[in-house]
């Protein structure tokens, strides 16, 4: 005897459950990316919103306008590329430096006692709580040609003129660093304090030393933490705008201040339309590549 | 076995035809059974076994693939678990961590919207029925685990459900504290006189606990019947190996009349004789001797008797105070169990890798086909 | 591993300790220096808090981003928790996949991303719909509440798991239905993760900048706005004075928060645990 009522025994409050946040991350998620492609092949007019209408009627004729121009215009231009090409470049190196600080830091605190790992964890992750922009502000006081650094260096006698340490690339690192590594490490340590320490303590047995231990067995078993973590910092960095703004010199060319400056500077909401497709296309990839170990989690 | 022989056969549950896969995986496979009113009924199984899926599948947690469930003249195979006049006991208690021992209680109560006097006589009564007076405004994390288990029970009993289920009662508890709750537990609910199903890998705790017991394999109900029925006349070799040991010979029928049937293993010296016959059809001259390891007897001498005798010698020696297990290698090499109660201090025993005999009477073995 | 007498491990760990706190200190020391001059201790002053407390176009954002951020924090945690119980109890459906991918992609999605594209989703509104009629705080409340709702369903979610879900069975099988038990069994027990997720979602929505500045309108700077047009161009000591004031309160109000999460997680991990 099928029950194909059993249909009808799902009570209603499943549904009405499942619709809420669904539904809000329908409209204010999802749909904007369809206004934004809608804009990014439109063309940028004296209006407001600066933009031209993607429809309109011309003698009773329904006109549909429009125009890969703004694609065209940031594909051929060599500035905008080297910004996506120096965004991508400059959160790779960041995120590897991220890594190498956090992953011997996400080990030090697994490896602990096991009642202070939550004050160690504490400590980390303490600092991402108080404000961003705080944080990178602080830098600029200590970076800066009158700042903290030079001003030392040069009571020290070490340096007679400041070493121009702010609005450099250099800077950048530093800020991103700085900002994105508890995010590094919580996912780390995540996955790290999981280990079995057993497994360990065979590979010893059986003859392998600390640096083998460490290579062989850990690494290999911390990958799912690695990729959290550097995904969590890669794909946020790439499109990053406070830091370089704030501690970026003019050579500093990412594509979150570029598209910041299309729009807000030259009111070119097309462009930064534009600009913003082509960063999630690029970026779907390492998204996806999240979500995946984002759900392995959720589903051991 | 419960005092409760007296099954009133009044059916109070029928299971009919339940079927459940999921998936490819058919996890109960098309199983009928009846439910009397007042016995205390055993799903007894292995993991796997599909009788955890049936007991939630009653419980109302999961829905049959196929199948119906009635009480009486009603089905109520679709009904959502808090509309179905039955409660559970979890494996884990499933204790309500912020809620006292008495609020643990009184919350099925509550949704019954019963008026708040009635809730607290109500919990009384329970608290007295588990001995759990003294611990009424207690948490449940401050509890062990056997007194974890008595507020389980009650909170399951406050409502007077039509049927309890029990979900390994036993598991969570350790040895010593199960035997003596085994017995605590089939007293209370005697007392309050609710039927009740429960389900446990453990064959001691069916044995002990259950007035009727279905073993399940496979999501199929291999045998059913009383503790007795089923370990002295097991129908297959799965049900007869779950439940205590047994040895087991494979044989040929010799003769098969209406009072009695000789069988020949090649394992024995001394033919088979059975007390009774099984009707064997012409094709079927193979069947299994099962004999428990408590029917035998151990001699040095040759017995007397011209059949139901082997000779053999002591392989290993188990000694377990109130018993010990012989193993006893005979001709082909199988090894078979024997089981000799210490009823003297201290007796002659065969000794390791002495000959014997071992011996058994006409009726203490079953026959099987498979 | 007895008695390491140096560990890289930990060497580094103390290390970027330093690394992420030298900052910070240096920051509050300097907010309390009379001088301007990050090169100069003038001495010890508290003037520049007295004119941080006199400006009130900062004081007024100051509130208007904590009243934001409660608001915010509020709707992302209700509508977190609704998706955590759809995300863990109900395990197949259809189009799971877009919901899940819609839940996880604004923790890394750029934040100006996420801004143009919640500001045109508003035109576009307000041309078709009529509303927003303005952008401002509403708006800025919206996109908020998008982002953080990521956050507080991660944290949830994660608690939400781990949670025995026999004691949601058991009520059931006692007579309560779905809401019931969710109301008075697993709302309780969840309840720590449903807090820090509060606090995680406040911080953020306090901190953001980018999204604001995107989705605002006439009259609406929150504090971020305010403090990111003063620090474009350069330092100033009540910003330090206004930093200091934010890193303290925050740290004491994590800290605090930390420690009744912890008295109240271990006492519920007492009362679970059944062995």
């Amino acid at each position: 005897m099928k029950l194909a009522s059993i249909k009808k025994r799902l009570p209603s409050g499943r549904h009405w459950i499942l619709s809420g946040p669904y539904l809000w991350l329908l409209v204010f998620f999802f749909l904007p990316f369809v206004f934004v492609a809608k804009i990014s092949v439109a063309e940028a007019a004296l209006a407001i919103p600066p933009y031209s209408d993607m429809f309109d009627w011309l003698d009773g004729v329904l006109n549909i306008r429009l125009s890969f121009a703004n694609y065209q215009w940031v594909l051929d231009d060599p500035l905008y590329l080297y910004a996506y090409w120096n965004s991508i470049r400059m959160a790779f190196w960041s995120t590897l430096l991220c890594l190498m600080l956090g992953f011997p830091m996400a080990y030090a605190i697994a490896k602990a006692p096991k009642s202070i790992q939550p004050v160690l964890l504490l400590l980390v992750l303490l600092p991402s709580w108080t404000s961003f922009l705080i944080r990178v502000y602080a830098w600029m006081g200590i970076l800066k040609n009158n700042g903290l650094i030079n001003g030392v260096l040069m009571w020290l006698g070490v340096i007679d003129d400041p070493i121009q340490m702010i609005n450099t690339n250099f800077a950048v690192y530093i800020g991103i660093v700085y900002a994105y590594l508890p995010f590094m490490v919580l996912p780390l340590y995540a996955n790290l304090v999981k280990h079995d320490q057993s497994l360990l303590e065979a590979a010893s047995d059986l003859g392998a030393g600390k640096l083998t231990q460490l290579l062989r067995i850990t690494l290999p078993l911390s990958i799912n933490g690695i990729v959290a973590g550097s995904m969590l910092v890669f794909i946020p960095v790439v499109g990053e705008y406070v830091i370089p703004e704030l501690l970026g010199g003019t050579q500093t060319i990412m594509i979150g201040k570029v598209l910041w400056q299309e729009f807000f500077n030259n009111r070119d909401w097309p462009v930064a339309s534009a600009l913003a497709m082509i960063m999630v296309i690029i970026l779907i990839v390492p998204i996806t590549l999240f979500h995946r170990f984002q759900n392995k989690e959720i589903k051991p | 076995m419960s005092k409760h022989s007296r099954a009133q056969d009044e059916v109070l549950l029928s299971i009919k035809n339940i079927s459940k896969q999921f998936g490819e995986m058919t996890a109960v496979d098309d199983v009928s059974l009846e439910i009397r009113k007042g016995e205390i009924f055993a799903l007894l199984g292995a993991s796997g076994s599909g009788k955890s899926t049936l007991l939630r599948i009653l419980a109302g947690f999961d829905t049959p693939s196929s199948g119906k469930i009635l009480i009486g003249n009603d089905d109520i195979t679709l009904l959502p678990p808090n509309e179905r006049p039955f409660n559970m006991m979890f494996q884990s208690y499933a204790l309500f961590p912020h809620m006292s021992v008495e609020k643990n209680i009184a919350f099925g109560l509550k949704q019954d919207k019963m008026p708040k006097d009635q809730i607290a006589d109500r919990v009384s009564e329970m608290l007295r029925l588990v001995h759990m007076e003294k611990f009424a405004r207690r948490k449940p994390h401050l509890l062990s685990g056997g007194q974890r288990q008595r507020v389980a029970l009650a909170r399951s009993l406050a409502k007077h459900p039509k049927l309890l289920l029990l979900d390994e009662p036993m598991g969570a508890l350790d040895k010593k504290l199960r035997t003596e709750m085994q017995l605590e537990v089939v007293d209370i609910i005697e007392r309050v006189g609710v039927t009740c199903v429960m389900v446990t890998h453990d064959q001691e705790e069916a044995m002990t606990m259950a007035d009727r017991i279905a073993i399940m394999d496979e999501g199929f109900i291999q045998q059913l019947g009383s503790p007795v029925d089923v370990y002295e006349s097991p129908i297959n070799r799965m049900v007869a190996e779950f439940i205590g040991s047994v040895n087991i010979f494979n044989s040929e029928i010799i003769e098969d009349e209406e009072h009695y049937m000789t069988l020949r293993s090649a394992d024995l010296d001394g033919d088979i004789y059975v007390g009774r016959g099984v009707s064997s059809g012409i094709d079927e001259r193979q069947m299994l001797f099962a004999l428990r390891p408590e029917k035998t007897f151990l001699s040095i001498d040759k017995p007397e008797q011209s059949h139901n005798f082997t000779a053999g010698i002591v392989d290993d020696i188990a000694y377990l105070g109130g018993h010990t297990v012989y193993y006893v290698k005979l001709k082909t090499g199988k090894i078979i169990q024997c089981f000799l109660a210490n009823t003297e201090r201290r007796a002659e025993r065969p000794n390791f890798d002495q000959p014997v005999y071992v011996f058994w009477q006409d009726d203490a073995g079953m026959v099987m086909r498979s | 591993m007895t008695g390491a007498r140096f560990s890289f491990s930990k060497f580094v760990f103390w290390l970027g300790i330093t690394f992420l706190y030298l900052p910070m200190i240096i920051l509050i020391i300097f907010s309390f220096n009379e001088s301007r001059l990050v090169t100069v201790w003038g001495g010890f002053s508290g003037k520049w808090y007295v004119e941080l407390f006199q400006d009130q176009q900062i004081m007024s954002a100051v509130l208007r981003s904590l009243e934001l951020a409660f608001y915010a924090s509020t709707a992302a945690v209700i509508l977190g928790t609704m998706a955590a119980v759809v995300l863990v109890r109900f395990t197949r459906f259809r189009t799971r996949t877009l919901f899940s991918g819609m839940i996880t992609a604004p923790l890394v999605m750029p934040d100006v991303i996420i801004g143009l594209s919640m500001l045109l989703l508003f035109v576009a509104m307000s041309q078709y719909l009529g509303w927003p009629q303005t952008r401002g705080m509403m708006t800025i409340w919206i996109a908020h509440t998008t982002l953080c709702m990521a956050y507080a369903t991660v944290v949830i979610t994660s608690r939400l798991t781990e949670m025995d879900r026999s004691l949601e069975e058991a009520a059931l099988d006692l007579g309560a239905s779905q809401l019931k038990a969710f109301m008075q069994i697993t709302l309780p027990i969840i309840a720590p993760a449903v807090v820090s997720a509060w606090l995680l979602s406040f911080t953020i929505s306090l901190d953001d900048v980018v999204i604001a500045s995107f989705v605002t309108g006439p009259g609406a700077t929150t504090l971020p706005i305010e403090v990111f047009s003063s620090v474009r161009l350069g330092v100033t000591p009540k910003i330090n004075a206004l930093a200091t004031l934010i890193i303290l309160t925050v740290s004491s109000v994590a800290v605090g928060s930390w420690f009744l999460t912890r008295r109240l997680n271990t006492r519920l991990s007492l009362q679970l645990a059944q062995k």
